[in-house]
């Protein structure tokens, strides 16, 4: 089944590339832009059938290696 | 001083490192690689080098921090074995929980190379006990993820335990503090981003890096 992992900086992290964007942004004429944070996102296709063990796995796997607890959150999606 | 270089797919400060270690000692460093499940035994001192490990995916250092290797590393500082990280090193120590705090890109989004100034902050380490506090240093950085980050309760605690080992004269990255490099707990592991084995030979233009591959070996007391 097809999983899919969205990594975000978790508030008060200061993102320099959200920044970075944000001005490009208003560079190129996009007024009102007030905050942009940059993340990333990972998808994964698993052998696992049971959406609530793949969930749990992908849980196991965001705190060993994906995501950076100390300053991202991450969010997992099991798309079937 | 029996010292090993761990070596990752990547890695490029490794032979630097091993060199500093050995005009130190006046021992050779073991070179490890990183699939190995164990270190050599009775090791003083277990250094990681700088470079691009796994090309910096995910995040600088997260894989290399779960490679084999790495857990007999943790091992080895929990049971009071010195660990020096630099660059890329420093990195992976974070990764892999010996070092608090994270490393992120650098605030002003570029890589930057040049010598920089070091405030030695604490002379009571195993890595800094040949130098005063406050004694300044050029050492080389080259980094582009080099931006330490601490929340005020982690930085406190640092500033409280004496476990800022470097601070940057001049912040080239955006690093909270002016930090440089942070020791454990134990003080025995150290974590720094300039690159204290680039300036070792006075023929590529000083050796104030030396002082600190000195340190360890005067630290540990234990002959060549």
């Amino acid at each position: 089944m097809k999983a899919r992992v969205d990594i975000t900086l978790k508030n008060g992290v200061l993102d320099p590339q959200g920044k970075a964007i944000q001005h490009a942004l208003g560079t190129l004429g996009f007024g009102g832009v007030e905050a942009v944070r940059q993340g990333k996102v990972i998808e994964l296709d698993l052998a696992e059938t049971d959406p609530a063990k793949a969930e749990a796995t992908l849980k196991e796997m965001c705190e060993k290696l994906l995501a950076n607890t100390v300053i991202e959150n991450y969010s997992i999606e099991v798309l079937g | 001083m029996k010292s090993a270089v761990i070596v990752f797919p990547g890695s490029n400060c490794d032979r630097d490192l091993a060199i500093g270690l050995e005009r130190a000692s006046g021992r050779p460093a073991e070179m490890v690689w990183h699939k190995e499940a164990s270190l050599p035994e009775g090791l003083d001192v277990v250094a990681l080098p700088g470079g691009f490990s796994f090309g910096d995916y995910l995040r600088c250092g997260a894989i290399a921090a779960r490679m084999p290797i790495m857990q007999a590393v943790v091992d080895f500082a929990n049971k009071g074995g010195h660990v020096i990280g630099v660059c890329n090193g420093f990195q992976v120590l974070i990764e892999s929980g010996l070092l608090p705090g994270a490393l992120m890109r650098n605030s002003n989004l570029k890589f930057v190379c040049k010598d920089v100034e070091l405030i030695t902050t604490t002379a009571n380490s195993p890595f800094t006990n040949t130098l005063q506090k406050g004694q300044r240093l050029t050492v080389p950085v080259a980094h582009h993820d080099g931006n330490y980050i601490a929340d005020s309760d982690l930085l406190f605690k640092l500033q409280s335990e004496d476990r800022i080992a470097f601070r940057y004269a001049d912040n080239p990255n955006g690093s909270v503090d002016n930090i440089a490099g942070i020791l454990s707990e134990n003080r025995r592991v150290l974590g720094m981003m300039p690159h204290p084995e680039r300036l070792n030979d006075p023929a590529l233009g000083g050796n104030d890096g030396s002082h600190i591959f000195e340190s360890l070996v005067k630290g540990l007391m234990v002959p060549a």
